[in-house]
């Protein structure tokens, strides 16, 4: 089993370091960078250590992320998880003026497969890139999986949320191509490539699959982008044939912006997916719709390694005071925990902490409540 | 593409950009004028000529139903209607034909009432006549006004917010190109004279319409040149008026807010494609695309049509449609003519027949026909 992973893994990364030469020389049409439909998209290549848990690299983040990183631990502890914890630390260093991260933490990273973040605090000035993009650039993250499912016990204008949305990261508008052209005229390039939709599409009919969906949703602006959004529709098309399953189809960025905010529940039975800007904006918006940041779990998906994490502010104001809510962070690792396989501890924590969010009777202050942080972690504990 | 217009506005650029070499240090200098904008709307006798372009989808419908209402009032105004459409006719070249005569229409008249045409997705379809119109007729200013209408309730109360768009360049410049097969870059253009203008505009119009702050909506963190410079111009602009309180917000961050707690917006102003993203999201917040009016405003000319860009396929001649948007815009039309009058009993007649909670269209929940509802509302006006 392991020197077979050790095989597929190469021959993986070989199939897409050829691909670009393929384009070039092939006729391009139907083009497949992964060899068969089975072959699975960002599978965990995780293996155990000597006392038989998973290591995990772990970014605690700045301002309340130690407290709400220290909540997971204890809950993970209590529920008998196997995985030790690696602690590694991301702060970023200027090499030849590009924002990196220390080599340790990459190597780290790179050995677990698998890591969890808590919020970070982008250094404010010229010259740096956000951490996040950096962090996505360093392991190739391509996909941003972003569920969103109302808390019962949190109420909203919008009930039974279950939206989930998968976002293409790499490229498109935040491809960070821009240049002055003259002096008050400036161009900003949306890139689009047929590989990397390829792949983030792939990766979506996979995860529908995986987690029980029977659609798969293009959500696109190809009426005014023809060729680059054309491009991702076109390729969604394609890839769509490989998974008869499946039923796919494609939505205007509009009517999903409108239907979405009329009336999420018909969305509950389809995975989304869209290019980055569409993604940044639209898994936002999702949050929105269930209370905010706080109660959304994100992860990064990449061919090798995996990041998940909270997605909220690092809030340096309530910073180590006890008050702040660990639950974006506790439902990413859950995320982790599926992407491991580990699905059994996955679903006991996740009801544990569902059941304590219904209850209220030990909410943070974001929540309307007056516990503290421990005590709601003590509180889902005492439901394991 | 390059209009009389815009070249003229080019060289203005170029004259004042060689005037005054350091830009940002003369807070008073200016590339756009708002305020000493001409109108000079076409009229014989003493009627005004206003080009109709009912558009496709429910166009028809509803554009019967304004021209009915506005007729019963006896409006002063004569239509030139011109049936562009932009569904394939089967004739080469008529739909273009019928386009090249919408526009010369409105450059006669400087005045429009229009529905939203068809763009098809195909790569070898056209180009959306939606925006070739707005780029040709430099109708720069989109402006959505998105307000609860009384008596009829939705998820969020008390929303009164008003989105103000650039329609010419950014994400809809179609400046497209495959550089290598599978990989398109699709160009974001952003100027200072076009940011300079929508801000000035923005400002106008909330000072006009005693709005008290207006927010800046941009991605200035990850497009650093592009929204960047919209940004900065923004805020150089705020500089020249000081009674209005400004203040600017990331388009992701802003969508979550609208769905979460839309009370906080006043006047929004932003870039073309979030202006697509957030009217749809803004429109859902209040009943849908049949509530909410708009306008594109020029120097030269004004079309006015719905704020939220619908074009209804599905439910085109099933007598379903709900005229609100367009009667709406259509009274905008007539304020923007002076006709006050006129505008506020047909607008009052409106808004009391949704109060009334008699006759509503299906997408508000009722099941009273187009014309029923027409009817509704010229009743009303007899009692008003």
């Amino acid at each position: 089993m392991l020197s077979l992973r050790a095989v597929a893994a190469p021959m993986r990364r070989q199939c897409l370091a050829t691909a670009p030469r393929a384009v070039a020389t092939l006729s391009f049409q139907n083009q497949r960078y992964y060899s068969a439909a089975s072959s699975k998209v960002a599978k965990f290549n995780g293996v155990k250590d000597a006392s038989g848990n998973f290591p995990v690299s772990i970014i605690e983040g700045d301002g309340i992320g130690p407290e709400i990183s220290q909540a997971v631990k204890d809950i993970f502890k209590a529920a008998g998880t196997p995985i030790s914890w690696e602690p590694v630390d991301v702060t970023p260093t200027l090499v030849n003026g590009k924002t990196s991260i220390p080599a340790d933490t990459i190597e780290s990273i790179q050995r677990n497969k698998v890591a969890l973040k808590g919020p970070l605090a982008t250094p404010v000035g010229k010259g740096h890139v956000s951490l996040n993009l950096t962090l996505r650039r360093t392991f190739n993250l391509f996909a941003n999986l972003r569920p969103c499912r109302s808390v019962a016990g949190y109420k909203t204008p919008y009930d039974n949320v279950d939206t989930v949305l998968i976002r293409e990261n790499t490229e498109g508008e935040y491809s960070g191509i821009e240049h002055v052209v003259v002096d008050g005229v400036v161009q900003s390039i949306k890139l689009i490539t047929r590989e990397a939709s390829e792949r983030v599409l792939r990766f979506a009919f996979q995860q529908a699959e995986e987690i029980g969906r029977k659609k798969v949703r293009v959500v696109h602006k190809a009426t005014i982008m023809k060729m680059s959004d054309g491009l991702f529709l076109k390729v969604a098309r394609d890839v769509a044939k490989d998974y008869p399953n499946i039923e796919f189809d494609a939505e205007l960025l509009d009517n999903t912006c409108l239907k979405m905010v009329t009336d999420p529940v018909p969305y509950n039975d389809k995975v989304l997916v869209m290019p980055n800007l569409y993604g940044d904006i639209l898994s936002d918006m999702c949050a929105g719709l269930i209370g905010g940041l706080g109660l959304t779990p994100s992860g990064n998906i990449g061919d090798e390694c995996s990041i998940f994490e909270a997605v909220h502010g690092s809030a340096p104001d309530i910073a180590g005071k006890g008050l702040a809510n660990p639950t974006a962070l506790l439902l990413s690792s859950m995320m982790m925990l599926r992407h491991m396989g580990l699905n059994d501890y996955a679903n006991r924590i996740e009801k544990a902490a569902f059941d304590t969010l219904a209850e209220g009777k030990a909410l943070t202050g974001d929540l309307g409540g007056k516990a503290k942080t421990h005590e709601f972690a003590a509180a889902i504990i005492s439901k394991l | 593409m390059l209009s009389r217009n815009s070249a003229r506005a080019a060289q203005r650029l170029a004259r004042a950009a060689s005037r005054q070499q350091p830009h940002l240090q003369n807070a008073s200098r200016s590339f756009a004028t708002v305020q000493s904008d001409m109108f000079k709307p076409t009229k014989y006798g003493s009627k005004y000529t206003v080009t109709l372009i009912p558009g496709d989808g429910i166009g028809a419908e509803v554009a019967e139903s304004v021209k009915t209402i506005f007729k019963a009032d006896l409006v002063p105004v004569n239509w030139e209607q011109v049936d562009a459409s932009g569904v394939d006719s089967g004739v080469p070249g008529s739909t273009e034909e019928m386009f090249r005569e919408s526009v010369a229409s409105l450059k006669r008249n400087k005045l429009g009432l229009k529905g939203i045409l068809h763009t098809p997705i195909s790569r070898s379809g056209h180009q959306s006549f939606n925006v070739a119109m707005r780029q040709e007729l430099d109708i720069y200013a989109s402006i959505c006004l998105i307000k609860n209408i009384p008596g009829y309730e939705t998820r969020h109360k008390n929303v009164d917010l008003c989105i103000i768009r650039e329609n010419t360049e950014g994400e809809y410049s179609g400046l497209e190109h495959q550089s290598v097969p599978g990989v398109v870059e699709s160009l974001k253009i952003i100027t200072r004279a076009k940011s300079e203008r929508i801000a000035k505009f923005a400002f106008s119009f909330a000072l006009a319409n005693n709005r008290k702050k207006v927010t800046c909506i941009h991605k200035a963190n990850i497009m650093k040149l592009a929204d960047g410079l919209f940004r900065n111009t923004f805020h150089a602009t705020a500089a020249d008026y000081p009674t209005l309180k400004t203040d600017d917000m990331i388009v992701d961050n802003a969508s979550m807010q609208c769905v979460s707690r839309p009370q906080q917006f006043d006047v929004m102003v932003m870039p073309n494609l979030y202006g697509g993203i957030l009217s749809n999201i803004g429109a859902a917040l209040v009943g849908g695309p049949g509530l909410v009016p708009g306008c594109n405003m020029g120097r030269d000319v004004a079309v006015f049509e719905p704020g939220c860009r619908h074009v209804g396929l599905d439910i085109k001649g099933k007598d379903q449609a709900n005229p609100t948007a367009l009667l709406l815009s259509g009274t905008m039309l007539l304020r923007h003519l002076g006709l006050d009058d006129h505008a506020n009993r047909i607008s009052q007649a409106v808004y009391s027949v949704i109060a009334d909670g008699k006759a509503r269209t299906r997408d508000m929940g009722g099941n009273s026909t187009t014309h029923e509802f027409t009817r509704a509302i010229l009743d009303k006006m007899e009692t008003l």
